[in-house]
């Protein structure tokens, strides 16, 4: 086969896998909907630690706003290897004629969307909560979410899936997951904050940043990704 | 038979006494030889344990980084073996550099901890490692360990430098680096050697801890072979 017939393989076996999953999700709704209450308890608690007038608010509020997303990731990312092994459906994945990355691939843009579908809920809530005027820069803040997002997706898919293989790897994912994604929380904090300044400013360095950020470890999951399926 | 012959690693007596000595007459230099720091003082003697430690870590997760990629590559069990020795022995030096630092902190800049570029790097640093350690633990058939721990191992290692930009442009305070640093950077030629001289102390040091963990490793190794073989044995 030509390179191309397998890079069209390639990327229909990781949309089907993308389908797959997000087909089983919204079959029931239980990951997001877990996910989102417990972001929602995260940004609540949040108020207890700080005086949330406007000023301090504006001041904290883009560092707690990522750290609750890091937060939930942790949590909803879980699942995304471990409930494969239930019935060793990742064994069945892994006897289709596909390239190991596919699955991952698929995973990973499932994942993305997951986060995605619970920050639509999670920023308006927080914009209203602590008020933090994000609708007049949402085009700017929807460049930092979705470049921070793949970033914390595409870790978190990896991490996932060497969790998942481990013992306790409820305790592990967080574990190994939070420290690695240190680059990500402050950039996405420092440019969400560039937007919550006056006048607001998208803060260039921070989103070349969270860019090659993405662009490294996406490069390094298809590069290494395809080791941690083998069996 | 001698201790070191028992332990499978020739020489291993003769160059921890060499260590042992080195080591001493590194400390000697450091407390006497090396001239009084004009602003900071005694304490500024810390250094020489200081910074040679942190690139000792460096260059032992450095191995581990190359390691990971070499057992992902070859699937031989030496690369695996190697790539845990180093990653523990950089976490041993890591711990040095955690606790000096702080011990140096507090009488020059009045806090035990800033959180500043390289401090919060060194930190992260010592976390992912403790943390590659740790996934080891909870993994047990041997062969999905190897794996699985060396593609931690390159994400943790590709992460490093990330974490390191990020704190630098977000705020810094450690002072500048002294060597090769610049103008007004530079050591007075005296510390400069008693500097290089506990540089090569501590290698010395790395290189002995990092051979007794690989035999150990290989040891381990040995006796899960030899239960297989026994257990094959009865039946």
């Amino acid at each position: 086969m030509s390179v191309n017939g397998r890079s069209m393989t390639l990327s229909r076996a990781s949309f089907a896998i993308l389908t797959k999953e997000l087909r089983a999700e919204f079959r029931s709704f239980e990951l997001l909907i877990s996910t989102l209450v417990f972001v929602l308890i995260v940004v609540f608690l949040f108020s207890f630690a700080f005086d949330p007038t406007i000023g301090e608010s504006r001041r904290f509020g883009p560092g707690l706003l990522w750290i609750s997303i890091l937060f939930a990731a942790s949590l909803m990312l879980q699942p995304s290897f471990s409930r494969e092994r239930t019935n060793d459906t990742l064994g069945a994945l892994r006897l289709a004629p596909i390239d190991p990355f596919a699955i991952l691939a698929g995973k990973l843009l499932a994942n993305f969307c997951f986060l995605l579908l619970v920050e639509l809920v999670l920023l308006p809530a927080f914009s209203v909560l602590y008020d933090v005027p994000l609708a007049s820069v949402a085009a700017q803040v929807t460049v930092v979410m979705l470049l921070g997002s793949l970033g914390i997706a595409t870790v978190g898919t990896i991490f996932s899936a060497i969790a998942s293989q481990a013992r306790m790897r409820e305790l592990l994912l967080p574990l190994l997951m939070l420290p690695a994604l240190a680059p990500i929380l402050i950039a996405s904090t420092e440019a969400t904050a560039g937007l919550l300044s006056d006048p607001p400013e998208l803060q260039l360095n921070w989103i070349v940043f969270l860019l090659a950020f993405d662009v490294i470890f996406l490069t390094a999951t298809w590069l290494f990704g395809g080791y941690l399926l083998e069996e | 038979m001698s201790t070191s012959e028992v332990r499978g690693i020739p020489g291993l007596g003769a160059s921890v006494l060499a260590s042992a000595l080195l080591m001493g007459a590194a400390g000697y230099a450091a407390l006497y030889v090396a001239p009084t720091e004009r602003s900071m003082g005694d304490i500024q003697r810390i250094f020489y344990f200081h910074m040679p430690s942190a690139i000792i870590a460096f260059i032992a997760f450095f191995i581990t980084f190359i390691a990971n990629i070499m057992y992902l590559v070859n699937r031989s069990p030496k690369s695996d073996w190697l790539g845990v020795s180093s990653a523990e022995v950089g976490v041993a030096f890591t711990t040095v550099v955690l606790v000096t630092g702080p011990i140096w902190g507090k009488p020059v800049w009045g806090v035990w901890w800033v959180w500043d570029a390289r401090l919060t790097t060194t930190f992260i640093l010592w976390v992912l490692y403790v943390s590659y350690l740790l996934l080891r633990g909870l993994l047990d058939d041997p062969e999905r360990k190897a794996v699985v721990s060396a593609v931690y191992g390159v994400f943790a290692f590709l992460d490093v430098p990330l974490v390191y930009m990020a704190n630098r442009w977000f705020r810094t305070q450690h002072p500048a680096p002294v060597l090769l640093g610049g103008q007004n950077s530079g050591l007075a030629p005296q510390m400069k050697w008693v500097l290089l001289f506990c540089f090569i102390a501590l290698t010395g040091v790395m290189l002995i801890l990092l051979r007794v963990r690989y035999r150990l490793e290989e040891l381990r190794h040995e006796v899960a072979e030899m239960k297989i073989m026994a257990d094959s044995g009865k039946r």
